[in-house]
C-alpha cells in the first residue's frame, strides 16, 4: 500500500470510530435531536440539503482561497522587505508585533462596517489571521541563512538583491512552507468568523441560520462539510509546500 | 586572470575582546601553493577570513593585503571544508552561481569546459544530493576555477573526504590551481607535505616558516622524502603545542 493510501485508510478508520462513538453517545444518553442529532439523521440532512450547503460552501471556499493567496503573497513580501532592510526591521517589526496584541476577532465588526457584508470583509479576516504566522515564519528563516553561503556570496562579489533572490529566499522556503501550512488551517477560521459577524452567504452564515431555527441536524451537516473542506485545503497546501521545498 | 599577487598579514586579531592570534607576520609568496599548518583553534581560519574580507566581527590590529598594494576584493576565490553547494541548483547552476550573483552573463561553455577538467561533465544536471562527497567537492573546485581569481583561499577543503578521494582531489587541485597564489589552511601534516611550495607552521607562539622538499607539487604521497618531511612537520606540531 502506498503512503497516501495508508493515510487515507487511517483517516477513514478514525472517521468510522468517531461516528460509532457519536451514535453510542446519542443512544446511551438518550439525547434529543435538537441537542445532538444522530449521525444517520445528519447524513440524511446532508444529502437533502446538499445544494444549499454546497452553494454556501462554494462562497466560503472562495473567501478562504482568496484570503490565503493574498495573505501568503503579502506575508511573503513583508518578510522579504523586513529581511532586506534594517530600517524596516527597526520601525516596522515592533508595529507588527504590537498589532498581534489586538485580537483579530475583535476587528471583525469593524471590517464588516468598512468592507460590507460581501466577500471582502471575510477575505480581510482570513488575510489578517494568516499574515502574521506567514511573515514571522518566513522572516525567521530568511534571517538564518547558513553563514557559509553568505560568506561565499560576499567573496564572489554578490549584489545584495541577487543574494536575496538566489540564496536567501530559496534557503528560507522551508520556513515559508511551515507558515503556509499553519495558514491553511487558520484561514477558514477567519472566514467563518467574518461570516458570523455579518453575512448573507457562506457556511458560517448557514450554521448561524440553522442554529437560530433549531435545525441542529443542518448545523452539524454544515460543520462536517466545513471540516472536510479544511482538511482538503490542508492536504493541497501540504502538497504544494512539499513541491516548494523538494530540493531543501 | 590578472597576475597573482603575494599575500601578507602582520599584527594581531581579537574577536569580542578575546585574542585569536598574534602578533605575527605571515608572508605568502606570489603564484605559489602556501600551506598554513596548525592545530585547531590557533586562528588559521580567522587569518583566512581576514584575507577574504569576511572580518566584520574581527577587531584587527593588523595590516593585511596583497603585495602589489591593490585591494584584494574581487581578486579572491574561497573554498571551504563544507562544499557550500546550493541544494536547489544543479551542478551547472552551482558552478555558474558567481556570475549570476554579480549579474554577469553566464558563460555555459566555459562552465562545461571547467566541469570537464574536474571530470564531472556527465553530471551537469544532477543536484548535489545525487553526488558523492568527493564529487561535490569537485563541483566546489569547478566553481572556484570558474571564478578565475588570482588568489585562492582554501579552508581545509579536503579534510572531510576519505583518504583515497582526498589524495585524488589534492592532485587535481594542485594541477588546476597552478600559477595562482593559494593559501591553504590545513591541520593535516601529510597534506602540507604533499602540496606546500611554501609552508608556515602556526602555533600559539606565532608563525614559523619551514622549508619544504625540493620535489615539485603534488609530491608523491608514498615517496620517502614526502613521508620523512611529513614526520618532521608532525614532530614540530607536537613540540610546539
Amino acid at each position: 500500500m502506498t503512503g497516501f493510501a495508508r493515510s487515507v485508510a487511517r483517516g477513514l478508520g478514525a472517521a468510522v470510530l468517531g461516528v460509532l462513538f457519536w451514535q453510542a453517545v446519542v443512544t446511551l444518553a438518550d439525547l434529543p435531536r435538537f441537542i445532538l442529532p444522530a449521525p444517520l439523521l445528519v447524513a440524511e440532512t446532508l444529502w437533502k440539503s446538499r445544494v444549499l450547503i454546497l452553494e454556501n460552501a462554494w462562497i466560503t471556499l472562495i473567501e478562504v482561497l482568496v484570503g490565503l493567496v493574498l495573505g501568503a503573497i503579502l506575508g511573503g513580501l513583508s518578510a522579504i522587505g523586513l529581511a532586506a532592510s534594517p530600517f524596516a526591521r527597526t520601525f516596522l517589526r515592533p508595529m507588527l508585533v504590537f498589532s498581534q496584541a489586538v485580537p483579530v476577532f475583535a476587528l471583525a465588526p469593524i471590517l464588516t462596517l468598512w468592507l460590507g457584508y460581501g466577500l471582502w470583509s471575510k477575505v480581510a479576516m482570513a488575510l489578517l489571521i494568516i499574515y502574521f504566522p506567514v511573515t514571522s515564519a518566513f522572516f525567521d528563516a530568511l534571517m538564518r541563512t547558513p553563514p557559509g553561503w553568505l560568506h561565499l556570496a560576499q567573496v564572489m562579489g554578490a549584489d545584495k538583491r541577487r543574494e536575496m533572490w538566489l540564496i536567501r529566499i530559496p534557503a528560507a522556503l522551508p520556513g515559508f512552507a511551515s507558515g503556509l501550512r499553519l495558514a491553511a488551517v487558520y484561514a477558514p477560521i477567519g472566514a467563518i468568523i467574518g461570516e458570523w459577524v455579518g453575512a448573507s452567504k457562506g457556511l458560517g452564515y448557514l450554521m448561524l441560520l440553522a442554529n437560530g431555527r433549531a435545525k441542529i441536524d443542518l448545523m452539524f451537516a454544515t460543520l462536517i462539510v466545513l471540516a472536510v473542506m479544511t482538511l482538503l485545503l490542508h492536504t493541497v497546501v501540504d502538497r504544494f509546500c512539499r513541491w516548494l521545498t523538494r530540493h531543501s | 586572470m590578472s597576475l597573482a599577487p603575494s599575500l601578507h598579514v602582520t599584527g594581531s586579531a581579537r574577536i569580542g575582546g578575546v585574542r585569536i592570534f598574534g602578533p605575527l607576520t605571515l608572508q605568502a609568496p606570489a603564484g605559489q601553493w602556501n600551506c598554513l599548518l596548525g592545530s585547531s583553534g590557533v586562528g588559521k581560519s580567522t587569518l583566512l577570513r581576514i584575507l577574504a574580507g569576511l572580518d566584520e566581527d574581527i577587531t584587527l590590529d593588523a595590516k593585511a593585503g596583497a603585495g602589489d598594494g591593490l585591494p584584494l576584493a574581487g581578486r579572491v576565490a574561497l573554498m571551504a571544508q563544507s562544499d557550500l553547494l546550493m541544494p536547489w541548483l544543479d551542478v551547472m547552476g552551482n558552478v555558474t552561481l558567481g556570475a549570476k550573483l554579480r549579474g554577469e552573463a553566464v558563460d555555459t561553455r566555459q562552465a562545461r569546459a571547467v566541469l570537464q577538467r574536474v571530470g564531472l561533465d556527465e553530471h551537469l544536471h544532477k543536484r548535489p544530493r545525487a553526488l558523492s562527497g568527493g564529487q561535490r567537492q569537485r563541483v566546489a573546485l569547478a566553481r572556484t576555477l570558474m571564478e578565475d581569481r588570482p588568489v585562492v583561499l582554501l579552508d581545509e577543503p579536503f579534510s572531510a573526504l576519505d583518504a583515497r578521494t582526498r589524495a585524488t582531489m589534492q592532485d587535481l587541485a594542485a594541477e588546476l590551481l597552478q600559477g595562482r597564489t593559494v593559501l591553504h589552511v590545513t591541520h593535516d601534516a601529510a597534506e602540507a607535505a604533499r602540496l606546500g611550495q611554501s609552508i608556515v607552521l602556526m602555533t600559539e607562539a606565532g608563525i614559523d616558516e619551514i622549508t619544504p622538499p625540493a620535489a615539485p607539487v603534488p609530491r608523491a604521497f608514498d615517496a620517502d622524502e614526502t613521508l620523512a618531511f611529513q614526520a618532521s612537520l608532525l614532530r614540530r606540531l607536537m613540540v610546539t603545542q
